[in-house]
């Protein structure tokens, strides 16, 4: 054991070492991530048709004219009958909260308990907005089209009373003109203070997306380079453990691979404004569990691949679909339902969508556990396939 | 110990890829000290017989034991035993000399003293030491080479495999590596030697096996290959090899149809499997 772990470290310390004698790679390690921010930060926009989105309602108060805003919204159906939303019911702005970090909900409103009380004393009344920052452009979204609706509403509820006014001439005592021509305000609450970016929307897909490739693209490619060279050769004909080959190559593409998670980070920080909320060990854990389930695939490609470039190619296959199944540009929820269902097949899923619970969100680890476990499930099986499978490969 | 034990012996190998047999039932054997040559022409399945006799290729059929253990059943043993100057140079070219030995030497299980102890003596017998700090993508294929055959001999191997260690060399070093080989034979290292250069088999090897299309048409001393062509005087050992092999171009016979062949021998030449 002692001995493998050494002749593992062996292998990483020279994969290592030649990576950073390597300029022409550095270079491309550093800058890759750098321009994947720049770019997808200014491509990607952000306008996007509303349908079914999910949303939390709260109705606190649960009087005739809460229940009738409740209904619009449920029943908003701007496009041929596709409805706007799916609504579903919470008991108070917390568990809407909630819901939105479980990702069970997009969005949501609160109507407080004395909403309908004030109207009816012609005060203005009250709603909440509660918006996902860890999906700004379905929360944009949500956001703008729940407040048309409560203003249209609001509109609806003072021309009655004004009407109301005109017919009975009533003397109304203590009434503000607000409360007549805007009788409910909207009011947004975020998760977190402040506004969110599309960088910060971006920023941990990105840097799940490094890590994997590094592990993936990365193995795969220094595995076959190392067979083409004939270096590899060098290394199989030691009296050394297959196992620490493999595993001594994947660690030092790990490392790669958290180094530059890392730099992606830190460029979202100092560079583009993104704030972490969570906190920064759980993120890290995040990224070594992203990594660890990667690399048993890693292995895998590199088993079966004799050429760098159809490691290059075949990854290239994989990659790119995974890429935008599993939500690294823009988020799953507006995906078609089928392909809603193979993201939740894909790894990298779990990965971005607890880095977002926990960077933007400022989750905690209970919020992520079946994250966390489902990465460490399918790192664990695709490990124990891939390394005898290695062993058999190599020597073929 | 026995002189005449046996460190290789090779029954019926055979290494199909695919259909094709690139190595069809081979037996050999190499006794301790002893340069046995494989010279035959390109894709005739020399290094096909190197890499599975140093573990790197599972042989489809047959059985070879080096030094004594079963190259299949103990491959982790047989390691242990040998050294390989493969086709490709094994270094890394961003890394210096010293900097591949250590690496190499460490998965062999030598310590950082015995390494450096090693490579000194290595390094100055093939003349550089002055270069041991530099990246080796920055040799020349010569230099790049002798460093190769230092790294192979850290582990002082019994048995030491040279797949045509001069190609591509400027004479200067082929001599030099020549010499070293030689040298290296006195002290008793076994070697099978590959090579397509009739005069670098005819001077280095004690026997020589002419290989063919994945088959061993002759192995015998050089004086002893000679006499199979009676019918030429003095013959070199070219002669016995094209006489043997025929004169079709490799590379391109093996997608055609059979070639006729003007054998004199009955024997191997006619069962050629291709
Ligand atoms: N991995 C492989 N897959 C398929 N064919 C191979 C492979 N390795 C070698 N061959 C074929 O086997 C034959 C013998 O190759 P090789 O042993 O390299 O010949 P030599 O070293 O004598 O030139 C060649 O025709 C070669 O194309
Ligand atoms: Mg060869």
């Amino acid at each position: 054991m002692k001995k493998i772990l050494s002749d593992l470290w062996q292998i990483a310390k020279k994969d290592l070492l030649e990576f950073r004698r390597d300029r022409i790679r550095l270079v491309t390690f550093i800058i890759m991530p750098i321009f994947m921010m720049i770019l997808t930060g200014f491509i990607f926009p952000s306008q996007n048709s509303i349908k079914n989105i999910s949303i939390g309602i709260a109705n606190q108060d649960n009087q005739t004219v809460s229940n009738q805003l409740q209904t619009t919204i449920e029943n908003l159906a701007p496009a041929n009958n596709q409805k706007a939303f799916k609504a579903k019911t919470y008991s108070d702005l917390g568990a809407i909260k909630n819901g939105i970090k479980n990702q069970e909900v997009n969005g949501g409103l609160v109507i407080p308990s004395d909403f309908s009380a004030k109207l009816n004393t012609n005060q203005q009344a009250e709603v909440i907005i509660v918006e996902d920052q860890s999906n700004p452009q379905i929360s944009a979204l949500a956001t703008q089209t729940l407040s048309q609706v409560v203003n249209a509403f609001s509109q609806q509820v003072g021309m009655q009373k004004v009407n109301q006014i005109l017919t009975t001439r009533v003397q109304v005592q203590g009434a503000s003109a607000q409360s007549f021509i805007q009788p409910i305000i909207t009011k947004l609450e975020g998760l977190i203070p402040g506004e969110t970016n599309y960088f910060e929307f971006v920023a941990p897909g990105i840097m799940a997306m490094v890590v994997m490739t590094a592990v993936l693209t990365g193995l795969a490619a220094s595995v076959a380079r190392e067979k083409e060279q004939g270096t590899l050769d060098g290394i199989m004909i030691a009296p050394i453990s297959r196992l620490s080959i493999i595993l001594g190559k994947a660690t030092s593409q790990s490392i790669r691979g958290l180094i530059q998670g890392i730099i992606v980070m830190l460029l979202a920080i100092f560079l583009f404004g993104v704030t972490i909320h969570g906190n920064i060990f759980l993120v890290f854990l995040l990224l070594v569990l992203g990594i660890f389930s990667f690399v048993g695939l890693g292995i895998l490609v590199s088993a079966a691949v004799t050429e760098q470039e159809t490691a290059t190619q075949l990854l290239f296959m994989f990659q790119f679909p995974m890429l935008f199944l599993s939500g690294v540009f823009f988020p799953i929820q507006q995906m078609p339902s089928i392909m809603q269902k193979i993201a939740y097949l894909l790894p990298l899923t779990y990965a971005i969508q607890a880095l977002r619970k926990v960077m933007i969100l400022g989750a905690g680890i209970m919020a992520v556990r079946t994250e966390l476990i489902i990465l460490l499930v399918f790192g664990a099986v695709t490990l124990i396939i891939a390394v005898p499978l290695f062993r058999r490969m190599v020597t073929r | 110990m026995n002189k005449e034990e046996n460190v290789i012996e090779v029954k019926n190998l055979t290494k199909n890829f695919g259909k094709f047999c690139a190595v069809c039932e081979v037996n050999f054997s190499v006794k301790k000290g002893e340069i046995l040559g494989l010279l035959g022409p390109n894709g005739a399945g020399k290094s096909t017989i190197i890499r599975i006799l140093t573990t790197l290729t599972r042989p489809t059929k047959g059985r070879a034991k080096v030094a004594n253990l079963d190259i299949e059943k103990k491959s982790d043993e047989v390691r242990k035993h040998i050294g390989l100057v493969a086709e490709k140079i094994i270094l890394y070219n961003h890394l210096t000399a010293d900097e591949n030995l250590q690496f190499f030497g460490h998965l062999n299980g030598l310590s950082s003293e015995t390494i450096k102890e090693r490579s000194d003596r290595w390094l100055k017998r093939l003349s550089m030491e002055e270069w041991r700090d530099h990246q080796s993508g920055t040799y020349s294929t010569g230099m790049k080479q002798r460093i190769n055959i230092a790294r192979a001999l850290l582990t002082e191997p019994e048995i030491l495999f040279l797949d045509e260690p001069t190609l591509g060399l400027d004479p200067q070093t082929t001599w030099l590596i020549r010499d070293f080989i030689r040298e290296l034979n006195k002290k008793g290292t076994a070697m099978i030697l590959t090579t397509h250069d009739m005069h670098e088999a005819e001077i280095l090897s004690d026997r020589v096996a002419i290989v063919d299309h994945g088959k061993i048409v002759a192995l015998d001393t050089v004086e002893n290959l000679k006499k199979l062509v009676p019918n030429i005087e003095n013959p070199t050992l070219e002669d016995v090899f094209l006489e043997l092999t025929g004169k079709d171009i490799r590379d391109t016979a093996k997608k055609s149809a059979p070639v006729e062949r003007r054998g004199h021998f009955g024997g191997p030449t006619n069962n050629r499997v291709r």
